[in-house]
C-alpha cells in the first residue's frame, strides 16, 4: 500500500501531539523555536540520508511510498520523518519534564525584551 | 563510509554536542534518559514496521547484519543521535529564550 510509510508517520504524531494539550507543554505553540531547534538535525540527517541513498546503503520500496521523490532521490516521507520524529521527541521530553515536576509553571510566551521604561 | 561507521560517528557528534558544543549536559539528566527509554520503545515498534514491512531496505554490505526488531542495530545509534541532537538544540534554545538562574541549560 502506497500510504504505508505516511501512515506510520501519522501514527507517531497521533501518539505525541495530545501531549501538547494534556501536559500543556507549549511545544507546538512555540513554532519558531521548535523549527530553529530542528534545523541542525535537519541539515545533518538529510545530508546523511542523501549520501546513503547515493551510496545505495538503503532503498525504499516504491510500492509503500506515495511516489513523490524530492531531489537526490529522497522520498517525501523520508524528509517528513526528520520533521515528525524530532517533534515527537521534543513533545515527549517536555511531557516527561512536566510529569516529573508538575508544579513547574508552564512556559509562558516570551515577554517583551523591552527594558523598563526609562 | 558504511552505515555502521556513520552511525558511530553520529553518536560521537551527539555526545560532543551535548558535552562541549552546546553544553546542555542532557546526558547527565534523568529527564533525558526517561524520555529516551520511552522513545526507544516506540522506535522499536515504528522502525520494526518500516523495516519488517520492508518499506526501507538495507544493503547488506553497509551494515553489520545484527538486527533488533527487524531493524539493523545501526538504527539504534541513528535514533539515539537524532533524538540527542534535537533535544540538545531544543534545550539550548529554550534556555536562551527564557534566561533563568545561572543561564545554563542544564537539567531542571
Amino acid at each position: 500500500m502506497h500510504w504505508t510509510y505516511l501512515l506510520v508517520l501519522a501514527a507517531c504524531l497521533c501518539a505525541t501531539v495530545p501531549l501538547e494539550f494534556v501536559f500543556q507543554v507549549r511545544v507546538l505553540r512555540r513554532p519558531v523555536i521548535l523549527l530553529a531547534a530542528l534545523l541542525p538535525e535537519l541539515v545533518l540527517f538529510l545530508s546523511w540520508d542523501l549520501y546513503a541513498i547515493h551510496a545505495h546503503q538503503w532503498t525504499y520500496d516504491p510500492r509503500r511510498i506515495i511516489g513523490v521523490i524530492l531531489p537526490g532521490g529522497l522520498p517525501v516521507e523520508e524528509a517528513l520523518f526528520f520533521l515528525v520524529v524530532p517533534v515527537c521527541a521534543v513533545l515527549a521530553f517536555e511531557a516527561v519534564k512536566r510529569w516529573r515536576s508538575p508544579r513547574m509553571p508552564a512556559p509562558r510566551p516570551a515577554p517583551s525584551r523591552r527594558r523598563w521604561p526609562a | 563510509m558504511s552505515y555502521t561507521e556513520l552511525a558511530v560517528t553520529a553518536v560521537v557528534l551527539a555526545v560532543a554536542a551535548d558535552r562541549w558544543v552546546l553544553r546542555t549536559r542532557l546526558l547527565y539528566s534523568r529527564d533525558f534518559w526517561i524520555t529516551y527509554v520511552i522513545l526507544l520503545f516506540f522506535q522499536l515498534i515504528t522502525n520494526g514496521l518500516l523495516t519488517g514491512l520492508r518499506i526501507v531496505r538495507y544493503n547488506p554490505a553497509s551494515i553489520l547484519g545484527l538486527r533488533v526488531a527487524y531493524a539493523p542495530v545501526e538504527d539504534l545509534a541513528f535514533g539515539f543521535a537524532l533524538i540527542t541532537i534535537t533535544l540538545c538544540c531544543w534545550a539550548r534554545l529554550t534556555a536562551a529564550a527564557a534566561p533563568a538562574g545561572d543561564g545554563t541549560a542544564g537539567p531542571s
